[in-house]
């Protein structure tokens, strides 16, 4: 009766928004990952610059607070020449008056090229790429509880950069899957990169319904759940949510879900250790495994550089086409 | 007005008519159906063949907006939809501004009602302010014609004032309309709680609420002796509860919306808001178990729960939209549409829009016979449309069929003998 169409793709299949990994193929993710490898040298250089998005505008609209991810994306596109201006928007001045289709015109009367958009609602980006006018790209920086996909793509160039063939490793994420889009946007990519075992770990209140179904399995204790693991992924816990109706106390969250070095004893003894940041420590995670060598919580950070800009220099192609 | 509908295929499930008839109507009532009445002769005429002529729809849960949110439909509006919809009585639910919790806002609304094309009743407010709080004057409310009352979606949260406003509805005879929501489970939820929801990362709504809440229902009602009608139910399991109530004997009858008939969580396109309702499009095993419900008799009624909404309260994010489906221009071709694939016959499903809601009311149907109010209408079954802003007739665009071509369209309606919409006068 009705068509679903995936509005980040053109006619041809390519991207021109970059709003969420589901529905992408294994082809298009390589294919950043590779092109991002191209971009890790620059930031080596003495002029860490590449004229790739020169003359255009980059606006990162940031309706919710980060620091990180803004940061990162910022950089990666001053280092692709692009102008990069910062709005950040406070979601309680919006909902005061003027509506966000509203803030959206008013914005795009300043001819920008691409939006960065981070949002507390999910399905915010893929409005804002509805409303756009053609030729104007749109990147979701984490929408609400469902989806972060550059993230999700930085973790996965950090995982193939140590562990390169997918198709042999074991993944587990732990902590809070209901809230998080890292998650949902991280078990995409596994699955659509061929990883044959994906897992999360979490009490029941933090999982979120039939999760299942997208081919995870459901482990409640931690060390079932990272036992033989190449890679844990470990979740940010919210301040709010440590003290509420899900969970009773973050230390009891620690003492039950914290990676800890005798936790992590069970995985493989060469498991990699991530961490989309930024860390509790003493919440999720142990000091010690945070510092250790098995942790890249600092290479995925500098990898998110790259990959940032991968994407944007790929829509940016696609999108003025 | 002496008016002839002439080789109509006529569908009454009241007197059981299933054939190409002809129906003679003198002023507000019939006078004949099948057999001329002595010494007739016609004013006007219909020409109904290739048309269906059934009982006129009836609509037990009507967003009418006005007064206080005109800007998203007004009662002429509304009305002129509702009568080119096939509806020939619509029921206002009492969620307006203000609320229908007094007499004077009842005046107002029947005031304002006097000249639009279909009959307007009024459910009136179970609680003043729909606050759960303090009782509304429901004696008043019934002395001046409101057929029910309700707390629409407002949660009566304090578990004794809902016991007590059902005695005091059961003291008066009035019966309740209820939706079924625990408050806390539904909370923030805004799709139906399952794997749609955590792949879209919007808070889900489990089915539990709905059960919770109408097994607390179901207990109090028969404590309390109230006459209920469930109104909009969503989940496949509601329906064991319901059966199991009426086995007892306890007088209730029960809807579910068109949407909800039509829709599954499955459906929602991307974070189209137009998908945005509650209670949430819940499975498709869920839709398919409940339309087989009515199908069976075991809940009685379709209904359109039709709610207009302004533009801006459905071009923003899917968690600040508002919830609701602007569902009265597409509601004839959707029922058809459930016909068509063989959820339900075409005898049943009119009697779900027509018969069954009147009796929910409380009224009395005597279907297409000699002597019955003449409340008809004619549809064409086959002919397709297609759904834009520029043809619905609600104000309300907030419609997830928009852009859809629709099979089956309403050709005329009549009301009280009264020809209200003729679609060749609205050409």
């Amino acid at each position: 009766m009705m068509v679903k169409q995936n509005i980040q793709l053109d006619a041809a299949g390519r991207l021109k928004h970059f709003l969420s990994i589901e529905g992408l193929s294994k082809t298009t993710l390589i294919s950043i990952l590779d092109h991002a490898e191209t971009f890790t040298s620059v930031g080596e250089r003495a002029v860490k610059k590449v004229p790739l998005l020169r003359g255009k505008t980059v606006v990162n609209l940031f309706f919710e607070a980060s620091t990180r991810t803004r940061t990162t994306f910022e950089l990666a596109a001053k280092r692709l020449s692009a102008d990069v201006m910062n709005i950040n928007i406070d979601a309680s001045a919006t909902s005061k008056g003027e509506s966000l289709a509203d803030t959206l015109r008013t914005l795009e009367a300043m001819q920008a090229d691409m939006f960065i958009v981070r949002h507390q609602d999910s399905g915010a980006p893929e409005f804002i790429a509805r409303q756009v006018s053609s030729g104007v790209s749109v990147i979701n920086a984490g929408d609400g509880r469902h989806a972060h996909p550059t993230q999700a793509m930085l973790d996965m160039f950090t995982i193939r950069r140590h562990k390169p063939i997918f198709e042999n490793l074991t993944v587990a994420i732990v902590g809070d899957i209901k809230h998080s889009r890292v998650a949902r946007s991280e078990i995409h990519a596994l699955k659509i990169l061929g990883v044959p075992e994906i897992r999360v770990v979490a009490p029941k209140t933090l999982i979120p319904a039939e999760i299942e179904r997208l081919g995870v399995s459901v482990h409640h204790d931690i060390k079932q759940g990272i036992k033989d693991a190449d890679v844990v992924i470990m979740l940010r816990l919210q301040k709010e949510r440590m003290s509420s109706a899900l969970l009773p106390s973050g230390s009891e969250f620690f003492n039950t879900y914290g990676l800890t070095s005798k936790n992590l004893e069970a995985a493989k003894t060469d498991a990699i250790v991530m961490h989309p940041g930024p860390i509790n420590r003493g919440i999720e995670i142990d000091s010690a495994i945070a510092d250790s060598k098995q942790s890249l919580i600092l290479e995925q950070v500098t990898n998110g550089i790259a990959v940032r800009m991968a994407i944007m220099s790929l829509v940016v192609g696609n999108a003025s086409l | 007005m002496k008016l002839l509908i002439k080789n109509g295929h006529v569908i009454d499930p009241v007197n059981g008519l299933n054939n190409i008839s002809n129906i003679w109507i003198e002023g507000s009532k019939i006078v004949g159906v099948g057999k001329k009445p002595d010494g007739f002769i016609k004013s006007r005429e219909i020409d109904a063949s290739g048309l269906v002529v059934c009982p006129g729809f009836v609509d037990i849960g009507t967003h009418l907006r006005e007064p206080g949110l005109e800007h998203k439909g007004t009662i002429a509006s509304e009305a002129a939809a509702a009568a080119a919809a096939g509806f020939t009585t619509i029921c206002c639910t009492p969620n307006t501004i203000p609320v229908i919790d007094t007499p004077a806002v009842v005046e107002l609304i029947n005031q304002r009602a006097r000249d639009v094309p279909v009959r307007i009743k009024c459910i009136g407010a179970l609680t003043a302010g729909l606050q759960g709080k303090v009782l509304a004057e429901m004696h008043a409310l019934k002395a001046i014609g409101c057929v029910g009352v309700s707390n629409g979606g407002n949660a009566i949260k304090d578990t004794a004032v809902f016991r007590n406003a059902l005695e005091y509805a059961a003291t008066l005879g009035l019966t309740v309309f209820l939706r079924p929501e625990d408050h806390w489970l539904a909370a923030e939820g805004l799709i139906h709680e399952g794997l749609i929801s955590t792949k879209k990362g919007l808070a889900g709504i489990p089915a539990s609420a709905e059960l919770v809440d109408l097994a607390k229902s179901l207990v109090l009602i028969e404590q309390t002796g109230a006459r209920a009608h469930f109104q909009c139910l969503s989940v496949a399991r509601s329906k064991h509860y319901l059966l199991q109530a009426r086995k007892r004997g306890l007088p209730i009858t029960s809807d579910i919306s068109i949407s909800h008939a039509s829709l599954c969580d499955e459906d929602i396109l991307d974070f189209d808001t137009n998908f945005h309702v509650r209670p949430p499009l819940r499975s498709r095993s869920d839709r398919r178990s409940l339309v087989a419900a009515v199908a069976k008799g075991d809940i009685d009624v379709i209904t359109a729960h039709h709610e207009p909404h302004d533009r801006d309260s459905k071009a923003t994010t899917f968690a600040s939209s508002s919830p609701g489906i602007s569902s009265l221009d597409t509601f004839l071709p959707l029922i058809l549409s459930l016909v068509e694939k063989g959820e339900i016959s075409l005898m049943k499903a009119i009697d779900s829009i027509s018969i069954q809601p009147a009796l929910a009311l409380g009224q009395k149907h005597n279907g297409i016979s000699k002597g019955a109010v003449a409340d008809l209408c004619c549809f064409d079954p086959k002919k397709e449309w297609l759904v834009t802003a520029h043809t619905m007739k609600s104000l309300g665009k907030n419609s997830p069929f928009i852009n859809q071509v629709m099979k089956g369209k309403v050709t005329s309606t009549i009301v009280a003998g009264k020809l209200v919409y003729s679609e060749k006068a609205h050409q």
